[in-house]
């Protein structure tokens, strides 16, 4: 299989040393290329310096023949921007996308984009220990205003 | 009209003042509280500080009854999923998106914005209407068609020139709407000759955009 990750952060750097460790053909991008360092000694795929959000930036990663695509940037919004792009104008069949803000995350679920809200999983594994059988349906949702908006990342 | 544009930064500031001074109903939203309070000593209280990208702050907007969404931050991924917030959750009427990358003006189409407007595209255009060269210059394509409006200049040795317009064999479709002669704009009929130095606007699609290229500069 190959896959493009989008993102060498500690996530996708290590999403791109276990998958290239597995055998996969990995390509993963980043504006810094400082950023590759996170890589495992042996990885064996390519490294990329660009921005994602660049259709030219993608097309010379080879999306048109990706298997698979996953945004993990610091940025939501650069995340689905990505996503939709690599599933909606590349067809990429498998796409997956991080996005911190809960809230977002529904909207995006909407688009047809597949999203992982580390929000959510690290507030349920953080509930699961703490008080165990409280679970994430029971905290608060959408409908709930949540006054500070400024700290959310983009 | 009631307009909800996102950023206050240079672009959003003038766009809200020009949109209040034609009678509009307008809300800016701004991330920055101390740049919301700037904006709202010049241009009064149309100023709301949060993040337009989040769905509480386009519903607190009232983004169900705006008739037009701008989203003119300077970051084309904010500008794309305010836009899509707006359209997805509260179905606003139009959404424009500012963009930087010009080849996003396409990707933003086909993901359901509305309009795009590229600072890039409009110097380009500018650029390239100033430098002569044998090749029609696009001025405009409409949105959701393939139709464009191109510009030709008729140059010395072009083999259209001195001919009636009923005598210039154009690819079908296109069409010749305006010729440009001397300052002045010409409608012209299939008996108006095309002269040297006459800047011929025509409506053409882009597959036909070369053959119309062919017929007219040779």
């Amino acid at each position: 299989m190959f896959v493009m990750i989008m993102g060498c952060g500690r996530v996708g750097a290590r999403v791109a040393s276990l998958l290239s460790r597995a055998g996969h053909e990995v390509t993963i991008l980043d504006t810094n290329s400082n950023a590759f360092r996170r890589l495992d000694p042996d990885f064996t795929g390519t490294t990329l310096v660009g921005n994602g959000v660049d259709v030219d930036v993608l097309r010379r990663a080879g999306i048109e023949r990706a298997d698979a695509f996953a945004a993990a940037t610091q940025g939501d919004n650069r995340n689905v921007m990505a996503a939709q792009v690599a599933r909606h104008i590349f067809g990429v069949p498998k796409v997956v996308s991080r996005i911190y803000d809960p809230l977002r995350q529904e909207t995006f679920e909407m688009l047809g984009i597949e999203t992982i809200s580390p929000t959510v999983i690290g507030a349920e594994s953080f509930l699961e220990r703490l008080a165990p059988g409280l679970t994430g349906d029971q905290a608060p949702r959408e409908s709930q205003d949540y006054p500070d908006t400024a700290a959310t990342p983009r | 009209m009631y307009v909800i544009v996102a950023g206050g930064g240079k672009v959003g500031f003038y766009l809200a003042k020009e949109l209040v001074q034609q009678g509009n109903e307008v809300l800016i939203i701004e991330q920055d509280s101390r740049r919301a309070t700037d904006i709202e000593a010049e241009l009064g209280t149309i100023v709301m500080t949060g993040d337009a990208c989040e769905t509480t702050t386009l519903r607190d907007a009232g983004a169900e009854r705006a008739d037009l969404v701008a989203a003119v931050t300077g970051d084309d991924e904010d500008n794309l999923v305010i836009c899509q917030v707006a359209k997805v959750r509260f179905h606003a009427g139009r959404t424009i998106a500012r963009i930087n990358n010009p080849k996003n003006a396409d990707i933003f189409n086909r993901l359901g914005i509305d309009d795009t407007v590229s600072a890039t595209d409009v110097v380009l255009s500018v650029i390239e209407q100033e430098i002569p060269q044998k090749h029609l210059v696009p001025i405009l394509r409409l949105r959701n068609t393939d139709v464009e409006i191109v510009e030709a200049k008729i140059e010395e040795g072009s083999a259209v020139a001195g001919h009636r317009l009923k005598d210039v064999d154009l690819p079908d479709p296109s069409t010749i709407a305006v010729i440009l002669r001397e300052g002045t704009a010409i409608f012209p009929t299939m008996d108006t000759p095309i002269l040297i130095g006459d800047e011929l606007v025509a409506f053409t699609t882009s597959q036909n955009e070369g053959a119309l290229r062919q017929a007219l500069l040779g």
